[in-house]
């Protein structure tokens, strides 16, 4: 795959930023010095799959080199304007001048962006949390009952002078009644408070982004799952901020210890090289959709994995090398992945290309297995797995984006919703 | 002839407070407790003012006030209703649905005065 020719340049800057030696680097990269020495002085075009351990072991990522700092900015900008629409789309053809010229402010810009999302999505689960949580709200009314009784009883032995002996002992009566009341209320509120609204939980992750991102953490590969002993990963998954995520977690590391269990390590690794992910798991004795995961979370794999469930939704991303993953709502629906979506049990395999900058090559193979977990008699459940690996092959690609609203490619026939890339594309 | 209102209020004590703010500014006051007869209990008793408390244990107070709506004994019968959770979407139920006028707990004795002497005129 052809790279940019400054490619090579940015590579040879990050490296002398580091103060790492040319030796070091093709060490650990897995490259040659000499092969390494022809790279940075752009005199070899640098393959998806070297360039990604090259990012790797520059502690960067592949698109950083690739496009440089500015590119992952433009990105970023993009997908602001794409989610809060306004003004900046009429300038969207601008994008590039402005980063180049205010890199700052553009980056500033970029980061309030993000916060700005997080935000809005803490208040959003906030407001769920109101709304739908009945313990709460029961509780609140609870005490709002007794301060309104013991208003209205106050101001009236207290406003009242001549008020009948009988009616103010009753009255005293209901004071004493209600302030107990209101105590207990009062009590139980801040219990509950106090302990499920840690400050952590306030879902300013989505639960789904925090399990990706421990993983992603560890380098998408759990060793501890080798040996198959789930448990050790406990200290770690107790340490996830929400309870959504805890639980998810522990699904997963479940699911992986059971491939893991499949598939061993070494004689996987051994098999899929050059092997076929329907042959590996006819050898195996084991599920496709497990290999296309196993596949993907090797140790050092630079594969994407993506799964959906019956619905179409995103349940897991792992993101490749150069594929954009949409964070948020629906991806583009000409992957692969929904074509094995809607047809159970039949394998689809194809090499599409990505659009936009730097478009890349992936051969993506996607299994979707229906599960009956209730029986012949029960519900069909559908899980998709797609494997995205970086491919040289010239071949005819099928074109895809990320998602609509970012994706250039004007004329698409799949398109849901107009891009906000579509003037300037 | 003393006007009449009719306090539809689980809240025992609360409604005992009511009660007597509003009987000693001169109204006459019945209450209920808000059980299932509560609509049969307005029918009858035809008062001139109906408070309504939202959160009843066995029934919605928009229930009840839907109810008084579509009857045209009571269509016109003016409705405060009282709430714990004074805003957004219940307020904005309870206005399609037809009520006079809101009060949130907790409120204050004048201000249960004042809007009662507001929806009724003596």
């Amino acid at each position: 795959m052809p790279m940019m020719a400054l490619t090579g340049s940015r590579v040879r800057e990050k490296r002398l930023a580091l103060g790492m030696r040319q030796a070091e680097l093709a060490r650990a990269a897995g490259v040659s010095a000499s092969y390494l020495n022809l790279i940075e002085h752009n005199r070899r075009r640098i393959g998806a799959e070297v360039l990604g351990r090259l990012a790797r072991a520059l502690g960067v990522e592949a698109q950083l080199l690739e496009a440089g700092d500015e590119g992952v900015l433009i990105e970023d900008l993009r997908g602001a304007v794409a989610e809060t629409g306004g003004a900046g789309a009429a300038e969207l053809d601008r994008v590039e001048d402005f980063v180049g010229r205010f890199p700052g402010w553009a980056g500033l810009l970029a980061s309030q962006h993000r916060r700005v999302t997080q935000l809005e999505r803490s208040v959003n689960a906030l407001n769920d949390r109101l709304t739908h949580d009945s313990y709460l709200s029961q509780a609140l009314h609870e005490v709002l009952s007794a301060v309104s009784s013991v208003r209205s009883t106050a101001a009236i032995l207290a406003e009242t002078e001549d008020i009948d002996p009988v009616w103010r002992a009753r009255f005293h009566g209901n004071l004493h009644v209600d302030s107990e009341r209101l105590a207990v209320g009062a009590e139980a509120l801040v219990a509950y408070l106090d302990g499920s609204e840690t400050a952590e939980e306030q879902g300013v992750a989505a639960p789904q982004e925090e399990v990706e991102a421990w993983l992603a953490a560890r380098g998408w590969h759990l060793p501890e799952l080798e040996s198959g002993d789930p448990a050790a990963l406990e200290p770690e998954i107790v340490g996830l901020a929400s309870a959504a995520a805890r639980a998810m977690a522990r699904v997963w590391a479940a699911r992986l210890a059971a491939d893991a269990a499949a598939l061993p390590l070494e004689r996987f690794r051994a098999a899929m090289a050059g092997g076929d992910p329907g042959q590996v798991a006819q050898a195996f004795g084991a599920s496709i959709p497990a290999v296309l995961r196993r596949a993907a979370l090797l140790p050092g794999s630079l594969a994407g994995l993506v799964i959906c469930d019956g619905s179409g939704t995103l349940v897991f991303r792992k993101p490749p090398d150069g594929f954009p993953l949409p964070r948020f709502g629906a991806a583009c629906p000409l992957w692969p992945l929904y074509t094995a979506l809607s047809r159970p049990m039949q394998p689809v395999q194809a090499l599409v290309e990505t659009a936009g900058r730097g478009r890349r090559r992936l051969r993506v193979r996607a299994f979707c297995a229906p599960e009956l977990p209730r029986g012949f008699g029960g519900v069909e459940l559908r899980e998709a797995v797609m494997l995205i690996e970086p491919s040289a092959d010239p071949g005819e690609a099928l074109p895809v984006g990320s998602t609509c609203r970012v994706c250039p490619r004007v004329a698409c026939v799949a398109r849901r919703e107009p891009s906000i890339l579509s003037e300037t594309a | 002839m003393a006007a009449h209102v009719l306090l539809i209020e689980d809240e025992p004590n609360i409604a005992e407070a009511i009660r007597f703010i509003l009987t000693r500014d001169g109204w006459r006051v019945s209450t209920h407790d808000g059980g299932s007869d509560a609509v049969e209990a307005v029918r009858s008793a035809r008062p001139d003012l109906l408070i309504l408390d939202l959160m009843l244990p066995g029934i919605s107070g928009y229930d009840i006030l839907t109810a008084i709506r579509a009857d045209p004994a009571t269509e016109a019968l003016p409705v405060l209703m009282l709430t714990a959770k004074g805003q957004g979407r219940d307020r904005e139920a309870a206005e399609r649905a037809g009520v006079s006028r809101f009060m949130s707990k907790p409120f204050s004795n004048a201000e249960m005065l004042e809007q009662v002497r507001a929806l009724v005129a003596r």
